[in-house]
């Protein structure tokens, strides 16, 4: 049977309210958002925190909005309620699609955007999904509200910039009009984290790419995404030329890892002919195809 | 710490462990064995029950988490002494086999009837993809759902009769 080691508890009410349990709580207390990573952590004593603070009660966490020319995502924001949510679905499919091929039902329940955000999981697909879309973490601590690039959100594996008392509050995407999205994942069964993702929107305008995120999880990619084959892309021809170009540089740019999801050379691969995919219908997407 | 929770519409009152997870609290405290408790890694879905309605895998819940809420677990489906119709179409399509799978499978089942009343074969699938069964016997499991599905508790006193 595993079991947690013994560990203090206490319920946040509010987002002020979590950060002074944290305060009073000290450096070995962490925040417990869906708890789908932390509590399997704890049980194998990967992690052993002294106290939890819960953040699952907190209204101001929740719930996906949009605000001028961004739409918000409460960091608290279910995974099931992000993949049906209209709104988000309306300015970018991405999510959705993403979504569906997230753990099942049962932990979508319970899973949240901002834990999956903070646990930094390598193979996190919605990770893939906020740097694609160069989203913005807004981050709330003792002194302030800060905002931090998605991009600049992770420091490695497992890892973010959130300072002990610091608690992610929202997720924010900037809303592109002609904008096409699309996520794409090879799995070596239905929910499991992927072999190798890539996730991407475009503009399109006149035939020429106008813009354009690509974001890849599993495989390495720094920041979970390829400023290189962005670069290849922006300003080319909306072509099938133009997107195995850049898709070439994001196999070629990421770092992969062998392990029992398969070789290097295989993940690579897998890279460019996933974000080859994407691209091509986010492509289309955008000229409204 | 002290946890007062509503369980299949009875309100009770334990002392636990902050460490405690909810499926423990139910069998080890509640004494309710109803719910199973399998792969603990929140992968199987044998826990699964519901917390205000919502299906979770209680092995990844703390029991502290549950407080001021309500839980159904697989006892709480039987109503006035009469199965609920998912419980049936198990009975019904031999979807128990080993049994052990089973009450993860009901609760999942009677919340995706309960949301989608006529869910396609596909819907069924996607609905218990978090639900493992080691007899991999996912043919019965569809088809009990389906039966459920097909009898409605509002229709079923007369179908029973008829």
């Amino acid at each position: 049977m595993q079991t947690p080691a013994p560990v203090d508890y206490a319920k946040a009410t509010s987002v002020a309210h979590a950060i002074e349990l944290l305060q009073q709580l000290g450096d070995e207390a962490r925040p417990i958002a869906g708890g789908h990573s932390l509590l399997p952590m704890m049980k194998l004593r990967l992690a052993a925190p002294e106290a939890l603070v819960d953040l699952n009660d907190i209204p101001e966490l929740q719930g996906v909005r949009i605000e001028g020319d961004h739409i918000v995502v409460g960091a608290m924001t279910k995974h099931r309620d992000i993949l049906e949510s209209a709104i988000l679905h309306e300015h970018y499919p991405i999510f959705r699609e993403a979504e569906h091929v997230i753990a099942d039902p049962i932990v979508r329940n319970r899973g949240t955007i901002g834990g999956s955000a903070c646990q930094a999981d390598p193979a996190a697909d919605l990770s893939a999904v906020g740097s694609a879309l160069r989203g913005t973490a807004v981050i709330q601590g003792p002194g302030g509200t800060r905002e931090v690039p998605l991009r600049e959100f992770h420091d490695g594996p497992y890892m973010t910039v959130l300072e002990p008392t610091e608690v992610l509050v929202a997720l924010k995407y900037p809303i592109r009009p002609g904008a096409g999205s699309a996520y794409e994942k090879v799995e070596r069964r239905h929910g499991d984290w992927g072999v190798a993702t890539a996730g991407v929107f475009v503009v399109v305008r006149d035939g020429v790419v106008a813009d354009c995120g690509i974001g890849n999880a599993a495989v390495g990619a720094e920041h979970y995404c390829s400023p290189g084959a962005e670069d290849a892309l922006i300003g080319q021809p909306a072509t099938e030329e133009s997107f195995a170009a850049a898709a070439k540089v994001a196999g070629e740019q990421c770092n992969p890892s062998a392990d029992q999801r398969g070789p290097v050379d295989y993940k690579r691969h897998l890279t460019t002919e996933l974000t080859l995919r994407a691209l091509r219908r986010a492509a289309a997407a955008s000229q409204g195809a | 710490m002290q946890v007062t929770v509503t369980v299949n519409g009875q309100e009770v009152t334990r002392d636990v462990e902050p460490r405690t997870l909810l499926v423990h609290f139910i069998r080890d405290d509640l004494l309710m064995r109803g719910t199973h408790w399998g792969c603990d890694t929140s992968n199987c879905g044998a826990c699964t029950v519901w917390v205000d309605d919502e299906p979770v895998k209680s092995c990844t819940y703390l029991a502290v988490q549950a407080d001021g809420k309500s839980i159904t677990t697989v006892e709480g489906l039987e109503k006035n002494g009469e199965l609920d119709p998912i419980q049936k179409g198990f009975m019904e399509c031999h979807g128990l086999q080993c049994g052990y799978c089973t009450p993860g499978m009901m609760m999942v089942g009677r919340a995706l009837l309960d949301k989608n009343p006529h869910p396609s074969e596909a819907e069924i699938r996607e609905g218990i993809s978090g639900n493992i069964c080691r007899c991999t016997g996912y043919k019965n499991i569809v088809a009990s759902i389906q039966w459920a599905a097909e009898h409605p508790v509002s229709t079923e006193a007369s179908e029973v009769t008829a």
